[in-house]
């Protein structure tokens, strides 16, 4: 096996050098732009529409078996958790995000999305290190910030008090 | 075979690539080059229980459908040269089981392919093999699952990020016969010029394809003219441009030939909805198996020069913070003389 030196027409083209810093404020130049008024509107669309529909489920089961609107708010989640889930069996869910971007991450439909795609994905690795420790792979997350930031609104109720006029209400 | 430069071999006695064997998934197969690959499955799950079996699927039809080109049988094959995404590169290693064929197994993520042609063309060209297989494989679905989020959650991709092809490709390299001939190769080096977003992974990879193809220019005194088309493996909507760009600042002619991407080829970007264009190890491999070496066989073009870009990082590292390096291998494919 034969070594040849860099023969040949040697060009000499001018090496890679850029900084971090130069080279991202150069690579964002090539970047198509985000829309982001595009986003907020899609995202208020929909958001808005699985909020209506919601809204539509509450007053019917309000209105078919006469409960108050606090009885009728468990079975309107029920439902709308059913729908998130049936969508992203048949492979819809995840399109509508897609255009939709923040619109369906509201609470119920987004976060059943996410607990029902990651148990589905992860069923081929078993019931218990499949589905069972994965389930709760991307909604653990909001879990578990839920309650830290529902212990420190906790604290800083007790601590003014804020509790004493709220409790008027009900 | 002489190394000349610092990473470059150049082939005396070129190999030589006897047969292929391309198969795509459904989105591919609605893309401008479906009539080019010899196997189009028209769902993702191409029969089989889960994401992680239908790639290897993939790879193991291809394997078979280019030893049946090749007219060759598995005992025939010397070595498998061969790679892909997921951990551990558990796709051609479980292909390469199924065959039964003796394994070499690499990793360049969507650089493989031409990582593993250059492998099996020096072990040909060195002798140490008289027939040589190189292939890789990628499928949307387990690549979403391994790096990003399950297939079916809800996620808003941003427009810098890039479409996984479904797809595998493999190549026969020979001593002798009748086919295209392997006339050089470079070797990338890794190159991270601080891009972090796993989601524009065309801007991070960049640099690496400009790296090799001027190296790979300069230790083989080639001029871009000498080629008919330079052709990136995935660099994409993005990646293109900035690579575009970079060489121009940097002097190369490149308007001497023409620059294309195979992750701009496979798809129709505009009407298909794959953001900035296509990626992964099947990528560049279903395009230049498919596609590139049927335009050299039929006299649209005589020499190519494909440039595979892989970005090398694993889910744990973009976690972490860490910038993605990426690298380029090249291959120069030339129609037999």
């Amino acid at each position: 096996m034969a070594v040849k030196s860099a023969g040949g027409g040697s060009k000499g083209y001018k090496p890679v050098s850029m900084s971090a810093k130069e080279y991202k404020a150069f690579a964002q130049t090539k970047e198509p732009s985000r829309s982001v008024w595009t986003n907020c509107i899609r995202a208020f669309l929909v958001g808005g529409l699985i909020c209506a529909i919601g809204q539509g489920i509450q007053r019917f089961f309000m209105a078919a078996f006469d409960m108050t609107s606090k009885q009728a708010g468990n079975p309107t989640v029920a439902v709308l958790i059913l729908l998130s889930v049936i969508l992203t069996s048949m492979g819809v869910y995840d399109k509508i995000a897609q255009w939709a971007g923040a619109g369906s991450a509201v609470p119920v439909t987004g976060f059943a999305n996410s607990m029902s795609s990651a148990a589905i994905e992860h069923r081929s690795e078993g019931l218990v290190l499949g589905v069972g420790a994965n389930m709760f792979k991307l909604a653990g997350s909001v879990i578990v910030y839920g309650v830290v930031a529902a212990f420190v609104v906790g604290i800083v109720y007790w601590l003014f008090g804020i509790g004493a006029w709220h409790d008027t209400s009900g | 075979m002489i190394l000349q430069g610092n990473r470059s071999w150049v082939f005396q006695n070129p190999p030589v690539i006897l047969a292929t064997g391309t198969v795509v998934g459904p989105d591919e197969g609605q893309g401008p080059l479906a009539a080019e690959f010899d196997l189009v499955h028209p769902d993702l799950e191409i029969g089989q229980p889960s994401w992680e079996k239908s790639e290897r699927a993939l790879l193991e039809q291809a394997s078979d459908i280019a030893l049946q080109h090749a007219n060759l049988k598995q005992g025939d094959i010397n070595f498998f040269v061969g790679g892909d995404l997921l951990n551990q590169i558990i796709s051609s290693t479980f292909a390469a089981r199924t065959l039964g064929v003796p394994y070499l197994g690499v990793f360049g993520a969507c650089s493989t392919s031409m990582e593993s042609l250059a492998l099996a063309s020096l072990i040909v060209a060195s002798g140490a093999g008289k027939h040589v297989m190189a292939g890789t494989s990628s499928h949307n679905c387990t690549v979403e699952k391994q790096f990003r989020y399950p297939t079916e959650y809800g996620s808003q991709k941003p427009p810098t990020a890039q479409y996984t092809v479904t797809g595998a490709g493999v190549s026969v390299v020979g001593e002798k016969g009748e086919g295209p001939v392997i006339t050089a190769a470079t070797i990338g080096k890794i190159m991270d010029l601080g891009i972090t977003d796993p989601f524009n992974m065309g801007a991070a990879m960049a640099p690496a394809a400009v790296d090799t193809i001027q190296s790979h220019l300069e230790e083989t005194g080639r001029s871009p003219g000498y080629y008919d088309a330079i052709v990136t493996g995935d660099l994409a909507g993005v990646g293109h441009p900035i690579a575009t760009d970079m060489l121009k600042r940097n002097g190369v002619p490149m308007q001497q030939t023409q620059f294309l991407d195979c992750g701009l080829l496979i798809y129709d970007v505009d009407k298909q909805k794959v953001q900035a264009g296509g990626s992964g190890c099947a990528c560049s491999a279903v395009v230049t198996y498919g596609h590139l070496l049927k335009r050299i066989a039929k006299g649209e073009l005589k020499k190519i020069l494909v440039v595979a870009t892989g970005a090398l990082l694993s889910p744990l590292s973009y976690q972490q913070g860490e910038t993605i390096p990426c690298i380029a291998h090249a291959v120069s494919i030339e129609a037999p003389s």
